[in-house]
């Protein structure tokens, strides 16, 4: 795994994504997830939600990183905080 | 009635699965770690946590190169998809003649895409070239070397001549699936040939359309071959792409942190507009069968 270039930050992030799945799918066998409608636009199942949460998360970070001289550790605990809104509420 | 839930098809990816982690998921990990280090040999390397990302967000010559890729792959979806229904729709449907035009069609998606340059480069020359020739003689001053105006045009027309087919034969084998009744009740109904087009062969062909335009618009978001041989870019960078930026940074300069950066940039912007057309056309189809039903 040398070839990899591991560097502590990318493991917790992809550490973090892999426990993410695992977890969505232990939640769907214990009970499985209903398609409704929340504020998007759109009806979503528990999955998409995610997915969109992660997907926006990225741009926050993006906007943050390269046009803010914002910290990073902001975008982030917005992104954590807009994941839980959607997750929720979405 | 209960009904019962069984998922154990899903083991049937498991290989597929496998497949995809060894040559997507790895190294597209890598590119990640790449992202955030300076990189020089597997001892010597230096963590730059945002420095590349932020970068990359502020390049001008980068800016400017993900404007005219939205350009280019709008200009030539809005070209493509039209004309590939419409030629679809006139295609001859049964005898020799569908055969021979499938053939002729088909030909275009069977040629490389550095040799479409080549072909397009050789066609396009002032001197020898029958296009260039042609339109010189007609006394226009056609010149791809020099005209950013001439280098896009015959950058869309190559794009549309190479790939308007796979729109037409995705809709040709959409048309031919609908059932002969829809156009037996439409003409019992005197339906018009518009209204025969917009309620019954428009909607069965969304389907087909949704895989064309993701497949065209992926496609021409990475456009690497053709315009690097047609035109390297030029004239100055006004027909530079995306993937040609990338491949000067990441080849021709080695600097691999800021084009691992750049990369995902670039892959999240492909992720969220193939979702959304995705999610777009899927709701609009939900909602026709909710209307229908």
């Amino acid at each position: 795994m040398e070839w990899m270039v591991w560097t502590t930050p990318t493991t917790v992030f992809f550490a973090v994504i892999a426990a993410m799945l695992a977890g969505m799918t232990a939640w769907e066998v214990i009970s499985p997830t209903v398609e409704r409608k929340g504020f998007l636009p759109i009806s979503t199942t528990r999955g998409d939600r995610l997915f969109i949460g992660l997907l926006s998360a990225a741009y926050i970070h993006l906007v943050v990183v390269g046009f803010t001289p914002l910290s990073i550790w902001l975008a982030l605990g917005a992104s954590v905080l807009w994941l839980l809104v959607l997750m929720r509420w979405g | 009635m209960n009904k019962v839930y069984n998922n154990r098809a899903w083991w049937l990816i498991l290989p597929m699965l496998l497949l995809v982690a060894f040559s997507a998921v790895i190294p597209l990990m890598t590119v990640v770690n790449y992202s955030v280090q300076d990189v020089f040999d597997a001892n010597t390397r230096f963590f730059t946590g945002t420095e590349w990302f932020k970068e990359m967000l502020n390049d001008p010559a980068l800016q400017a190169a993900v404007l005219r890729q939205f350009a280019f792959s709008l200009t030539v979806l809005a070209i493509e998809v039209p004309l590939g229904i419409g030629i679809a729709l006139i295609m001859p449907k049964k005898g020799w003649q569908a055969s021979a035009v499938l053939i002729l069609v088909t030909m275009p998606l069977l040629i490389p895409w550095n040799v479409v340059g080549s072909i397009w480069q050789i066609f396009t020359r002032g001197d020898i070239g029958l296009m260039g020739w042609s339109l010189r003689e007609l006394g226009y001053g056609y010149n791809i070397t020099a005209s950013p105006v001439d280098a896009w045009a015959t950058i869309i027309l190559m794009d549309v001549w190479h790939w308007t087919p796979l729109i037409a034969l995705l809709c040709f084998s959409g048309l031919r699936s609908i059932p002969d009744a829809y156009y037996q009740a439409a003409r019992i109904d005197r339906a018009s040939k518009w209204a025969v087009f917009r309620y019954i062969q428009l909607p069965k062909l969304t389907n087909v359309l949704v895989i064309g335009v993701l497949l065209r618009f992926m496609h021409s978001f990475m456009i690497y071959a053709e315009p690097f041989v047609l035109t390297g870019g030029g004239p100055g960078s006004s027909t530079t792409f995306l993937s040609q930026s990338l491949t000067t940074m990441a080849i021709g300069q080695q600097d691999l942190g800021p084009s691992a950066a750049f990369s995902l940039i670039y892959f999240l912007i492909i992720l969220l507009v193939t979702w959304v057309f995705y999610t777009a056309i899927m709701n609009m189809q939900k909602d026709d069968n909710n209307q229908e039903a």
